[in-house]
Formats: structure tokens, C-alpha cells, sequence
């Protein structure tokens, strides 16, 4: 057993655990911190990969950034507001794990199906990636490829996010208005909730 | 890399998979939220792997689009839940039944 071997084993058990707690987990905050746990571990499955600029994102934009901002809305909306265990649709619930296992065993058979278990495989393709992460380093090479064949869809990019910003303030800015008319006589059903 | 990639292709594969199931089982709209980015997780992870195989960076270069779409989606999303649990005071899936006839 190698040490990478010894890693993987690890990671592979922490993020397929925390990812089973997040299933059981009754409370939306423990949901949010095994979904952290998920996430740091699968940072450390990119580390072993190659991909260090990749993992070090990973952890500060997902584990960090989205993580608080799903953090902040669970709180803001209380904490302690349980889950609904009635069912409108009878028998949704094991229907859906039943549909859910099917896809996993779909997914799975076409992953074992394409790529061998027992070869090492991509041996060159490991070895070129190594090459690159030590020549012009693994932030340089992304770097080189986002700027150049990439650029089009980082450009594009840019746009998705000011129209998610521009969203995002004008649905906060009707919630702003909502809450400060609340107080006043003119009561009207929308402003009432 | 004495580890094959198939084994981080069955991790991706058994947790996108976990991930479905949540969507499909669970009716706290955050809780699914989560259940949606542990799914995009689990694609970043493919991409990763692939791009060793491949031995190019290109794919890791994927990961960054996937995580700015997973970063939009997620504000709109919270910002759309957070607005519908102060209007009708519930984050739960099955109430919000607005648009059924």
C-alpha cells in the first residue's frame, strides 16, 4: 500500500460518509457542515490528482464562500424549523430512493464497463500532468488555457455573474421595500406576510 | 498516481447518486440546495479525473465554470427560498404550490 493509496482510502471514506450523513441529518445546519466535510475531502481528492490550484478553489469558494452564504440563509430563516414528515404523495419517498439506486447502479455499471478497475490506466496521461504541473506549474498552464482557447466562455462568463448580481438586487431590494411599508397602515395582503 | 482512475470515477459516480436521492427525498428547499451542489461536487470530481487522464489541464479549466454557474445559481436560488419563506412563512417544497392548478 502506497501512501496515495492509503489517502485515497480516506478521502474516499469521508466523502462518501459525510455525503450519507447529509441523507440522515434531520438538522439543515448539520446537513450544511457534512456537505463541508464532503467538500474538504474532495479537495483533497484533487490534490491527489494534480490539480492543486483546483483544490485550493475548491476549499476558499465552496467550503468557504457558498457554505457561509447557504449558512446565513438557514439562520436567518430559524434554525429549529423541522422538516415536514407528511407525505401528500403516498409512497414518494421509497419510489424515489428505489429511482435514485437504480441511477446510481446505471452510473456505476457504465464507469466499470469503460474504465478498468485493475489497470493503473492513464499511466502517460498521469505522467504528462505531472510534467505540466512542474514546468510551467499547474496555475500557469490553467492560466495560459483559460486566457487563450477558453477566453470566449470566461468572457461569457462574466456576464452570467452580473446578471446573477443584478437578480439578486432587485429581488432583495423589493424584500427591502416590503419590510419597511409592513409597519405602516397601508396593510395589504402581500405586505401582511 | 498509483491509485486507478476508475476508483475517483466510483466515488463521483456514488456521490452524484447520494445527491439524487436527496433531491428526490428530502422538502427543505435549502436542504435540496445542498443536495444540488453536493451533485455539482461530484462533476467537478469527474472533470478532475478526466483531466488526469488525459494528462491536459483543460478539464480542471471546466471546473472554474462549473463552480461560477454552482456560485449563481446558488445566491438567485437562497435570494428566491429566502423571499418565499418571508411571504409565506414556509421553506418547505410542498407548500409552495403556486403554480399548480
Amino acid at each position: 500500500m502506497t501512501m496515495e493509496q492509503v489517502v485515497f482510502g480516506v478521502t474516499f471514506v469521508v466523502a462518501l460518509g459525510s455525503a450519507l450523513a447529509m441523507l440522515f441529518a434531520r438538522n439543515a445546519v448539520h446537513v450544511a457542515l457534512f456537505l463541508v466535510g464532503t467538500q474538504i475531502a474532495l479537495a483533497l481528492a484533487f490534490l491527489l490528482q494534480g490539480a492543486a490550484f483546483v483544490a485550493a478553489v475548491q476549499i476558499i469558494v465552496y467550503a468557504g464562500a457558498i457554505m457561509v452564504l447557504f449558512l446565513f440563509v438557514i439562520m436567518l430563516l430559524g434554525v429549529d424549523t423541522e422538516e415536514a414528515l407528511a407525505e401528500p404523495l403516498p409512497g414518494q419517498r421509497p419510489f424515489a430512493l428505489g429511482l435514485g439506486v437504480l441511477l446510481g447502479a446505471e452510473i456505476l455499471y457504465l464507469v466499470l464497463r469503460g474504465v478498468d478497475l485493475a489497470v493503473t490506466g492513464a499511466a502517460d496521461g498521469g505522467a504528462r500532468l505531472t510534467a505540466i504541473n512542474e514546468d510551467p506549474g499547474n496555475v500557469t498552464a490553467l492560466a495560459r488555457l483559460l486566457f487563450s482557447r477558453y477566453l470566449f466562455p470566461f468572457e461569457a462568463t462574466s456576464i452570467l455573474l452580473v446578471v446573477a448580481i443584478v437578480g439578486v438586487m432587485t429581488l432583495a431590494r423589493r424584500m427591502g421595500r416590503a419590510t419597511v411599508v409592513a409597519p405602516s397602515d397601508e396593510t395589504d395582503q402581500e405586505v401582511a406576510a | 498516481m498509483s491509485v486507478a482512475p476508475a476508483y475517483y470515477l466510483v466515488l463521483a459516480a456514488l456521490l452524484f447518486t447520494v445527491g439524487v436521492i436527496g433531491v428526490l427525498t428530502r422538502r427543505n428547499a435549502i436542504v435540496i440546495f445542498m443536495f444540488i451542489e453536493l451533485m455539482l461536487n461530484a462533476v467537478n470530481l469527474v472533470f478532475v479525473t478526466f483531466a488526469r487522464i488525459q494528462g491536459d489541464v483543460a478539464g480542471q479549466v471546466l471546473v472554474f465554470f462549473v463552480l461560477v454557474v454552482a456560485a449563481a445559481e446558488a445566491v438567485v436560488g437562497l435570494a428566491i427560498i429566502l423571499m418565499i419563506a418571508r411571504r409565506r412563512g414556509t421553506s418547505n417544497v410542498d407548500d409552495i404550490s403556486l403554480l399548480r392548478w
